[in-house]
C-alpha cells in the first residue's frame, strides 16, 4: 500500500487547491463552482487558459500568474477537466481578446477542450488551441501529433504568457506558442512508479535495478527496460537520442529543462544538468537557459526528463520576459 | 418486456450505474495493465453523477431526456476521454429528438445507434483500434439485426456482442488513448472502455431479463 498524506481520494484537487489559496490568495482566486484557479485581476489581453489532470503539480494549476496563464482547469488526478470546467474557468478570465489554450496532447485533454472551445465559440469568445506533443519516445516523427505533452508544457506555456502579456492578438500569440511548441523535444525515464491517491497499488513496478526509458508522466510504458546504469551514461542515452531527434548541432541555442518527476532528488537532477552542460558544450551548442527541478511530476514517480527548447530571436525575446507565480518565477 | 418507459428507462439507467459502480476495482485493475490506471475511477464519478441527475428526475416522462441527461451529467463531471465518450454514448442518440414517453426495440436500437455514430464522430475510433467501439459497434450491429420486439431477446444479443468485441481487443493493437504508445506490449490486454461497454450491455440485459421475470409473475 502506498502511503500518501489524504483525508480522502475524491478530495486531493480540491483540497490542494484550498491549501494553495490559503498562502497565495492574494494573486489568484477559484473559480466559482469549478475546480479552476484563476488570476484576481482580469487583465486586458489574451487570456491565456492552461489545464489537464490534477497530480502534476506545480503543473498546471501552479502556473497561473504574470507572464504566466490566466486561468487554469483542473481535472481529478491524471484525467483531462470536463468541458464545463474548461469553459467556466476561460470566461473567468475572458477580456473580450479571445483565449489562448495550451494543453498536453492526450485524447481526453484533446476532446474535452475541443467541446470547451465549441460551447465558448457558440458564446461569441473565440479560440485557438496549442496542443503540446514535445514527448520523442511515444510516436516516430512522422506522427508527431500523436505524441504526448510531458515537461515541454513548461516552455510553451511560458512563452505563450509573455506572448500574452505582451499584447499580441490571438492569432500572433497562437503563432508565437506553436513555434515554441514546435521547437520542443523532451525524453524521459522512470525508476519507480508512483500511485494514484486512493489506490494501493502503484500505476507500474518495475524489477530491481531497472529503470523503463521513455515513459509518460502518467505511468505510460516507454520503449524498453534496462538496467539503471550511472548518472553520466543515462544523461547520455537521453541526449544521443535528443541531438538524433532535434538534428540540434554546433551554433543553435537552446534552452534546457532538466524535470524530475517527483521523488527525484534536486541533487539527482543536478548531477544530470551537469552531464547535460558538458554535452551541450563539447557539440557547441549555445545555452540560453538551464532550468533544473520538479515542474512537471507524476505524484511520487522516480525518474527525469531533459528537455530541449530550440530558440530563435523572437522565442528567446519572449522568454526572457519576466514572470512569477508562486512556484515559478523568472 | 416490449416497451421501455419512461420510469423503466430511469430505473434501467441506475441499475446500469450501480452495475458500472460497483466494476470499479475490476476496471480500474484492467487500465493499469495499460493505462494509466484511472479508468474505473472516472466511470465511477461520472456514472454517480448520472445517478444523482437521475434521481432528480423522477416522474419524467420522456424516455430521451433521460439518456440526454445521464450523458451529459457523465460529459460534464468525469473529464477524461471517457467523459466524453461514454457521455456521448448516453446522449449521442438521445440529443435533438422529440419527447417520447416509451419506446420499443426499434427506436431503443436507434437511440443506442445514434449513441455509436455520434462516438466516432467525436472520438474518430473505427472497430479495431482497440477502444470501446470494439465492443459497442458490435453490439448495436447485434441490436439492429435481432428480429422482433423483445427487450431481454435484444439486450441479450447486445450484451453477447459486446462481450465478444470486449474479448477481441486483447488481440488488438491500440490506436488510439494512451494504450497506442505501448505498439505490441498492449497485446493479451483486453481495453478498458470495451470492457465497460460490456459491462453497461450486461446491465442493461440483466435489468431486463428481471424485469420480464417480475412481468411473468403478475
Amino acid at each position: 500500500m502506498t502511503k500518501k498524506i489524504l483525508n480522502s481520494p475524491a478530495a486531493c484537487p480540491s483540497q490542494m487547491l484550498d491549501g494553495f489559496l490559503a498562502a497565495h490568495g492574494g494573486t489568484c482566486e477559484r473559480v466559482p463552482g469549478v475546480s479552476g484557479l484563476r488570476v484576481r485581476q482580469v487583465r486586458d489581453k489574451v487570456a491565456l487558459v492552461i489545464g489537464g489532470g490534477s497530480g502534476h503539480e506545480p503543473m498546471f494549476t501552479f502556473f497561473v500568474g504574470d507572464g504566466l496563464a490566466d486561468a487554469a482547469a483542473a481535472g481529478n488526478v491524471f484525467a483531462s477537466p470536463d468541458p464545463n470546467t474548461i469553459v467556466q474557468t476561460a470566461r473567468a478570465v475572458d477580456a473580450g481578446k479571445g483565449v489562448l489554450f495550451v494543453y498536453g496532447n492526450y485524447s481526453g485533454d484533446n476532446l474535452n477542450f475541443d467541446i470547451a472551445a465549441e460551447m465558448l465559440e457558440e458564446m461569441g469568445v473565440p479560440t485557438r488551441t496549442v496542443r503540446v506533443w514535445d514527448d520523442v519516445a511515444s510516436a516516430p516523427a512522422q506522427r508527431i501529433k500523436d505524441r504526448r505533452g510531458i515537461a515541454g508544457d513548461l516552455f510553451v506555456i511560458k512563452i505563450a504568457g509573455a506572448a500574452t502579456a505582451a499584447g499580441l492578438s490571438l492569432d500572433e500569440a497562437w503563432r508565437v506558442a506553436a513555434k515554441a511548441r514546435d521547437g520542443v523535444f523532451s525524453i524521459g525515464v522512470g525508476l519507480a512508479g508512483a500511485a494514484i491517491p486512493g489506490e494501493s497499488e502503484p500505476i507500474f513496478t518495475l524489477p530491481e535495478g531497472e529503470i523503463e526509458f521513455g515513459l509518460g508522466i502518467h505511468g505510460e510504458p516507454g520503449i524498453r527496460r534496462m538496467p539503471l546504469p550511472g548518472a553520466d551514461e543515462l544523461t547520455d542515452l537521453l541526449v544521443d537520442t535528443l541531438f538524433a531527434e532535434t538534428g540540434v548541432s554546433a551554433g543553435d541555442r537552446v534552452c534546457t529543462c532538466v524535470n524530475g518527476l517527483g521523488s527525484t532528488t534536486l541533487m539527482e537532477l543536478y548531477i544530470m544538468n551537469r552531464r547535460l552542460r558538458q554535452r551541450l558544450d563539447c557539440a557547441g551548442v549555445e545555452i540560453h537557459d538551464m532550468q533544473v527541478g520538479s515542474y512537471v511530476t507524476s505524484q511520487e514517480m522516480a525518474g527525469a526528463s531533459i528537455s530541449l527548447l530550440r530558440l530563435d530571436g523572437e522565442l528567446a525575446g519572449y522568454f526572457d520576459r519576466p514572470c512569477s507565480s508562486p512556484h515559478y518565477r523568472r | 418486456m416490449e416497451r421501455l418507459t419512461a420510469a423503466d428507462a430511469r430505473e434501467l439507467l441506475l441499475y446500469v450505474a450501480d452495475r458500472v459502480i460497483e466494476s470499479k476495482p475490476y476496471l480500474t485493475e484492467m487500465d493499469r495493465a495499460i493505462g494509466d490506471g484511472d479508468h474505473g475511477i472516472a466511470m465511477a464519478l461520472g456514472m454517480g453523477k448520472a445517478r444523482e441527475t437521475l434521481q432528480t428526475l423522477e416522474g419524467g416522462s420522456d424516455v430521451y431526456r433521460l439518456f440526454c441527461e445521464a450523458g451529459m451529467a457523465m460529459m460534464m463531471s468525469m473529464g477524461g476521454a471517457s467523459g466524453v465518450i461514454f457521455g456521448t454514448l448516453f446522449s449521442g442518440g438521445a440529443k435533438g429528438r422529440s419527447p417520447s414517453p416509451a419506446l420499443d426495440c426499434a427506436a431503443f436500437t436507434e437511440l443506442m445507434a445514434g449513441g455509436l455514430s455520434a462516438v466516432q464522430r467525436r472520438g474518430g475510433a473505427h472497430v479495431g483500434d482497440k477502444t470501446m467501439v470494439d465492443a459497442l459497434q458490435p453490439a448495436v450491429e447485434a441490436m439492429e439485426a435481432f428480429p422482433g420486439n423483445d427487450f431481454c431477446g435484444l439486450l441479450g444479443a447486445a450484451e453477447k456482442a459486446a462481450r465478444a468485441g470486449a474479448e477481441s481487443t486483447r488481440n488488438l493493437v491500440a490506436r488510439f488513448g494512451r494504450a497506442k504508445s505501448l505498439g505490441e506490449r498492449a497485446l493479451g490486454h483486453m481495453d478498458a472502455g470495451a470492457a465497460s461497454t460490456h459491462i453497461i450491455f450486461r446491465a442493461m440485459r440483466d435489468f431486463c431479463v428481471r424485469r420480464g421475470g417480475q412481468e411473468d409473475g403478475k
